[in-house]
């Protein structure tokens, strides 16, 4: 199904599509008033974005640092051309430890690889502990948004989830007696399991460390209590130096949530006496993007989520609205490089208006990305209706006389349509619009009578 | 530097020609008002924005390079629209053999606004207009030609329709909860996304009658006809006039 059909669908409940809004419009205001008692906030998205830049001018040889480095403070470094590399990798290590139970902690990658049915297919209980994300996995939901990933859902919807899967209340909806009770049924699963997976945030070229940001500290909790942790890392969030942390980690956070700082930013460094840490650098497209001129610095992503925030299209359309891993404005830049067929309608789900772009921590020029991508799927679509009316258009266009008389009709066939046909299924526009009251004579007409 | 004898070529978008003639003649009394000889080359056609936003900018090189054939012998082009200057500005395709003559149109092309604030440089306008007003930034003129600093960045608050406007005697500035929230128009996209872009538009009105405009004006007639057909259809009691309508009716 396509973006507006799905739109549709997530508008037909007004009041609920008005509290999508307004939650996540409530976040971008906490961004909005977070960066600004940052005085050189522009500052701070300039460097970052210069940054990046270096890093994806140079990712071949930083990469080569990280991993040496790694492999230096003991990590095992494995390198996974594709999701099903990645699964495989994953799958190997737990193979090995006869690990049959594992806790994850949020990670997009990870969900674009669809590690979660993989495993669970290999007969592998996956448990995802952050507290969103667990909420959604009772629902078997994919995430809304990749830093709430539960931000769809009402408290009582909640409720009603917990009462099914553990058993609180019927109807208490309290967020802290909800909460306690995730607290009891995931502190089970932490100390059952012997292998922890989480992502990660920054992998630092220079010291061969990575560090994790979460706000619920469910990553550490994982980590510590097992034997063996798995990172799964796109080859993209490189940075340098340690010291560049000091630029992304206050953006990060100020554009995710507002807050100004995650409360958990763990750097892990190597494995402690007898566990063991691997570490899966992912390609997944991103070497063919980076390979795209017009796309390649949306490879600077920190995925913060602000552009989702903003957007005035994802609030009031949902996560789910896009079909794709990760959603909104950055998702329609990154998801038509993975399948242009299955993804041709998310350039088009935004009025180009910018906000995203001005919102980005990294600067990447978002919304200029989705009219580029928008004219790559124009052509990599056979002839179709719409573009041979856009032919005939730029035909009328070029030629004054032809944009006369077909202008003239067009005005000519509105004066004469019933109403009837005019705001009839034939004419979107008209559906819930009306259309502007035609004047008696067009402006070049009242130009040659008054002034020349 | 702007010169008294310098040529000034009125753009009139496509649309606004068609359906708006009212908001041309107010942009071209305006003009004159504040002393420009300004001339509206009667061969104009489309920018070929609509063409371009819904992905075929490849199919406009017939119409651009009418469009720089038109205007490339002026020495400023004034558009009562951010939008269609943006487009000229950034999305028209590079037309081979007319480079540098799209590269000075790229240069010289203002939106209203700009023009009269920037180029012009008119600091005291003498007018009234006693109501209510309520603006509806477009995302192509704020964002894309930076009339109007942006919610999003941190910087130093300024609107240049604003400028303007609060020198008329009595207009009262309405202040929104969402001061630059797009209206949902987006060219093809009010078709393409019908139900997401009536929502919009439905949530950008509600946000000017809940505080009481009276009437929502800007400089950017297409948000203006999404937003006005959307009152109309629903009874909503408020007047739309784009920005051009409002100087030229308080200047006298």
């Amino acid at each position: 199904m396509n973006h507006p059909t799905k739109a549709a669908e997530f508008l037909s409940d007004g009041a609920n599509a008005k509290w999508h809004d307004e939650t996540l419009w409530f976040v971008r205001d906490k961004r909005d008033s977070s960066s600004k008692t940052v005085p050189e906030w522009e500052e701070l998205r300039d460097l970052a974005s210069r940054i990046k830049d270096n890093v994806l001018d140079y990712l071949d040889t930083y990469l080569l640092e990280f991993e040496k480095n790694a492999k230096a403070n003991n990590f095992h470094v494995h390198w996974a051309k594709n999701a099903d590399e990645h699964n495989q990798i994953v799958l190997g290590i737990l193979k090995k430890h006869q690990c049959k139970a594992i806790v994850k902690s949020k990670s997009i990658l990870t969900e674009e690889c669809h590690l979660n049915p993989f495993l669970e297919k290999h007969g592998i209980e996956v448990v995802d502990t952050d507290l969103g994300e667990r909420i959604v996995q009772f629902l078997n939901q994919p995430p809304s948004h990749i830093v709430m990933p539960a931000i769809h859902l009402k408290k009582m919807a909640i409720s009603d989830i917990f009462h099914e899967k553990l058993q609180t209340e019927k109807g208490n909806d309290d967020p802290y007696y909800l909460t306690q009770a995730a607290r009891n049924h995931l502190r089970e699963k932490f100390l059952a399991a012997k292998v922890a997976i989480t992502g990660v945030n920054f992998g630092v070229a220079e010291t061969g460390e990575f560090v994790v940001c979460t706000n619920e500290g469910n990553a550490d909790m994982g980590v510590h209590l097992a034997d063996v942790h798995i990172a799964s890392m796109g080859i993209e969030k490189i940075i340098p130096k340690r010291g560049h942390l000091g630029v992304f980690l206050r953006l990060l956070a100020r554009s995710a949530t507002g807050q100004s700082i995650t409360n958990y930013n763990s750097h892990f460094r190597s494995p402690s006496a007898g566990k063991e840490m691997h570490l899966i650098l992912v390609d997944n497209g991103r070497t063919e993007q980076l390979a795209r001129e017009k796309f390649r610095n949306s490879l600077k992503c920190i995925r913060c989520g602000a552009c989702m925030n903003t957007c005035p299209i994802y609030r009031r359309s949902g996560g789910f609205s896009y079909g794709s891993t990760v959603p909104g404005p950055i998702g329609s830049i990154l998801s038509p490089g993975l399948d242009l067929q299955k993804h041709s309608s998310l350039p088009f789900a935004s009025t180009l208006c910018g906000s995203c772009s001005d919102v980005c921590p990294v600067k990447i020029n978002i919304h200029e990305q989705l009219y580029e991508w928008r004219q790559e799927i124009t052509k990599a679509q056979a002839a179709n209706a719409k573009s041979i009316s856009m032919k005939i258009a730029n035909g009328i266009f070029a030629v004054p006389f032809a944009y006369k008389i077909s202008a003239g009709m067009m005005r000519g066939a509105l004066k004469f349509l019933p109403d009837s046909i005019t705001y009839s299924g034939l004419n979107t526009w008209g559906k819930q619009r009306d259309l502007p009251e035609l004047p008696k004579e067009t402006f070049k007409q009242w130009y040659k009578k008054n002034r020349s | 530097m702007f010169k008294i004898n310098s040529r000034i070529a009125l753009f009139i978008p496509c649309y606004v020609d068609q359906f708006y003639p009212k908001v041309a003649i107010a942009t071209i009394e305006l003009l004159e008002k504040l002393g420009c000889e300004v001339t509206y080359p009667m061969e104009q056609t489309c920018c070929g924005q609509p063409m371009a936003n819904a992905g075929y900018e490849r199919d406009t090189i017939g119409t651009t390079k009418h469009f720089l054939n038109t205007f490339k012998d002026f020495d400023y082009i004034v558009a009562p629209s951010g939008s269609c200057v943006l487009h000229v500005k950034e999305h028209a395709p590079t037309v081979h053999g007319l480079e540098s003559e799209q590269h000075h149109i790229q240069h010289k092309i203002y939106e209203l606004t700009e023009f009269i604030t920037d180029i012009l440089k008119i600091d005291s306008i003498q007018g009234s207009y006693p109501h209510k007003v309520g603006y509806h930034a477009s995302c192509h003129g704020q964002r894309g030609l930076r009339l109007a600093s942006a919610s999003e960045l941190h910087e130093t608050p300024f609107n240049k329709g604003r400028q303007l406007l609060q020198q008329l005697d009595g207009l009262e500035w309405i202040e929104l909860a969402r001061k630059d929230e797009c209206c949902g128009f987006g060219g093809t996209f009010a078709v393409t996304e019908e139900a997401l872009s009536v929502q919009m538009g439905k949530d950008r009105l509600e946000d000017h009658l809940s505080h009481d405009v009276e009437i929502i004006t800007g400089g950017d007639m297409s948000c203006i006809m999404h937003l006005e057909g959307i009152a109309r259809r629903n009874k909503t009691p408020l007047q739309f006039k784009h920005i051009a309508e409002i100087l030229n009716e308080a200047i006298s």
